[in-house]
């Protein structure tokens, strides 16, 4: 089951007509979506506007393929989980999100090595088109480490100086 | 004044920034951990700890910024932290910039989304965070924000 997601905040129609065009054209019948409040209703996969974090665990837990937006909840998620990811980054000139960092988290995130990237319709349909010779990338640890945490910790427990 | 455990309140709107606070968990760890976020079906996140459940907000509406703040100032005066944590947006600057009026100390960890630049209110945060954070080596600075690493 391939999954998709636009994130809790705004639909993404623009994501969502591509994907339900080529499930339209090819047959595809494994796909489910999380299309977002008011979001613009495929025809040919299912769908619900939004799921509670429960239930959104599960599909996501199911999934064999995550299709989403660039946000990290959904790139956390998919490396937790050693889901293949692709990804399409909103853009707030749309009206898609309120600023326009999803671009910039989407290439960085790619340039890790963590995630797959469609930065536009055009390839988004192409990598739809080998959607199936996607790999997952490595699992991430359940949590974090390292630097970070023991720089917290540390703040935490002996107080600190104002950085 | 000080605890043997000191108390957190680890607070976060949903999405992407709850998940990014739940993964810093481990830093917690001999700490009394409160959690506050903005859905309810985020509370199996966090098994028994105690979870509070406050309004979120965007700038896009100024009463429901209000009412955020005031929801966040009295879970703050309710639960008295030693420390308070963000990883962002709205809420969680609030209860920085709350907090920080109260005594408490506060740590601001910019989302690792935030790639480019900091955030709105990363950027803010720079007024009312003790420990200021970004995920991105590229975008610490002398005086800060500084860059310890991040949730990966």
């Amino acid at each position: 089951m391939i999954f998709i997601t636009v994130g809790t905040d705004q639909p993404f129609d623009r994501m969502v007509r591509v994907i339900d065009r080529w499930a339209g054209e090819t047959g595809r019948r494994d796909v489910f979506a999380q299309i977002g409040e008011g979001g613009w209703q495929p025809s040919h996969i299912a769908f619900v506007e939004f799921l509670e974090p429960v239930e959104f665990k599960e599909r996501f837990a199911r999934a064999t393929l995550i299709i989403g937006h660039a946000g990290m909840g959904t790139i956390l998620s998919a490396l937790l989980h050693g889901k293949p990811i692709l990804v399409m980054p909103k853009k707030a000139s749309l009206g898609e999100h309120r600023n326009e960092h999803q671009t910039a988290t989407a290439r960085r995130m790619m340039a890790l090595g963590n995630v797959n990237v469609a930065f536009d319709e055009v390839e988004l349909r192409e990598q739809l088109d080998r959607i199936d010779s996607l790999q997952a990338r490595a699992v991430i640890a359940s949590h974090a480490s390292g630097g970070l945490v023991e720089g917290i910790r540390e703040f935490i427990f002996q107080g600190g100086q104002r950085s | 004044m000080s605890r043997i455990r000191p108390k957190v309140l680890a607070i976060a709107s949903g999405g992407g920034h709850w998940v990014q606070l739940l993964r810093l968990r481990p830093a917690f760890e001999g700490c009394d951990v409160v959690f506050a976020t903005a859905k309810e079906g985020y509370r199996a996140d966090v098994g028994g700890a105690p979870f509070h459940v406050i309004i979120d907000a965007n700038r896009s509406n100024k009463l429901r910024l209000l009412r955020s703040a005031w929801s966040i100032f009295s879970l703050l005066r309710r639960e008295r932290p030693d420390v308070v944590i963000s990883t962002g947006a709205a809420p969680g600057f609030f209860a920085l910039k709350i907090g920080r009026l109260l005594g408490i100390r506060t740590i601001w960890v910019d989302s690792i989304a935030n790639a480019e630049e900091l955030s709105m209110s990363g950027a803010q945060a720079r007024s009312c965070a003790d420990l200021w954070l970004t995920q991105w080596p590229h975008l610490a600075r002398e005086g800060g924000p500084n860059c310890f690493g991040n949730v990966l």
